[in-house]
């Protein structure tokens, strides 16, 4: 059998973000078992969800006890984004049937719109098809791979680690990556104290309500902001 | 949480994720996502991220505390500047980490 060679390229550049996405899925399955998840919940949410931010903002709020609604929105909130990814990448899928639209978009990352968007926009041309299968779907596997193994190693943690410290810890690092220009450093910066003074609010409806305030400061920013200024 | 609701909780997450990353791949052509909520769109990973972490740093145990006793926001602080410095997930987790523990021992937890 031999592989399409745009599938190749695909998986091939992949590669150097792989770095970075098996640390969050070993850290994700861990976590998850760190919270009280059996291996089989933990490696079933991967699988169903694949998704790691809206996945360890669920554990944190399992860990807090939180109503099962709140979840839910929490996470669909974290992953709103997603529409985002959907609309840049829907004219280089548009020709394909709805069950290769459903797989692809079943598969789609952060980092996979990142390395196939900075592919799809040079000259040269590629099946978008191909590249993107091939990097998603390298993605995908990696990720599967070391969330499960996360989600076995997780049971030789003790709990008195405190590793559920690691949640925050590993936002943070996105969370610089998010913070391109000064709307967003204002965006995250009302959203994080919007969310320390909503703290006290029941079921944990802080998170939700500070993200939206958050949202509204970055947006306000960047309308009434002078246009040239990028941090 | 029951088992049950575990995984209906994991099956509605999913659902919805999987509608989301579906929605414009499916809908191109028939609706154009409006410019106002692509803008406002662009916020949400600030907003959610900075949401997630302030208040894991500065509540211990459900209370707001800003002291030097809150060893959560000292190995916070220094992880936030590794995480700003590098970006590096691996290493900031490690970083944050290590400084906790170190905080715990030579300090008491």
């Amino acid at each position: 059998m031999k592989l399409h060679p745009d599938f190749v390229a695909g998986a091939r550049a992949a590669g150097p973000i792989l770095l970075g996405v098996v640390p969050f899925a070993l850290v994700s399955g861990v976590a998850a078992i760190s919270v009280g998840l059996t291996p089989a919940e933990a490696i079933g949410m991967s699988f169903l969800v694949f998704a790691g931010a809206s996945q360890l903002a669920v554990f944190q709020l399992i860990g807090a006890g939180s109503p099962w609604i709140i979840m839910v929105l929490t996470a669909w909130i974290i992953n709103v984004r997603f529409t985002m990814y959907s609309a840049t990448l829907a004219p280089h899928f548009q020709k394909l049937p709805l069950r290769l639209k459903s797989l692809f978009a079943y598969m789609l990352s952060d980092q996979a719109f990142a390395v196939t968007l900075a592919r799809f926009i040079e000259p040269e041309p590629v099946s978008h098809a191909w590249f993107y299968a091939g990097t998603a779907g390298t993605i995908w596997v990696v990720w599967q791979v070391s969330a499960i193994t996360g989600a076995l190693l997780g049971t030789l943690v003790p709990a008195s680690w405190g590793f559920d410290f690691a949640f925050p810890l590993s936002f943070m690092a996105l969370l610089f990556g998010a913070l391109r220009d000064r709307p967003a450093v204002l965006a995250a910066l009302t959203g994080g104290l919007t969310a320390v003074l909503a703290r006290g609010l029941p079921y944990n409806t802080g998170l939700v309500l500070a993200t939206l305030v958050g949202i509204a400061a970055g947006y306000l920013a960047e309308m009434l902001g002078p246009q040239a200024v990028t941090a | 949480m029951s088992a049950l609701a575990i995984w209906a909780l994991f099956l509605a997450i999913g659902l919805g994720t999987v509608l989301l990353r579906l929605s414009f791949i499916y809908l191109f052509g028939k609706i154009e996502m409006p410019a106002r909520l692509r803008r406002a769109l662009r916020f949400v990973p600030a907003s959610v991220l900075a949401a997630l972490v302030f208040p894991a740093l500065t509540h211990t145990a459900g209370h707001i505390n800003l002291s030097l006793h809150n060893f959560r926001l000292l190995a916070g602080l220094g992880g936030a500047l590794i995480a700003w410095r590098t970006r590096n997930v691996l290493l900031t987790i490690a970083v944050g980490m290590a400084l906790l523990w170190l905080l715990q021992v030579m300090w008491g937890g």
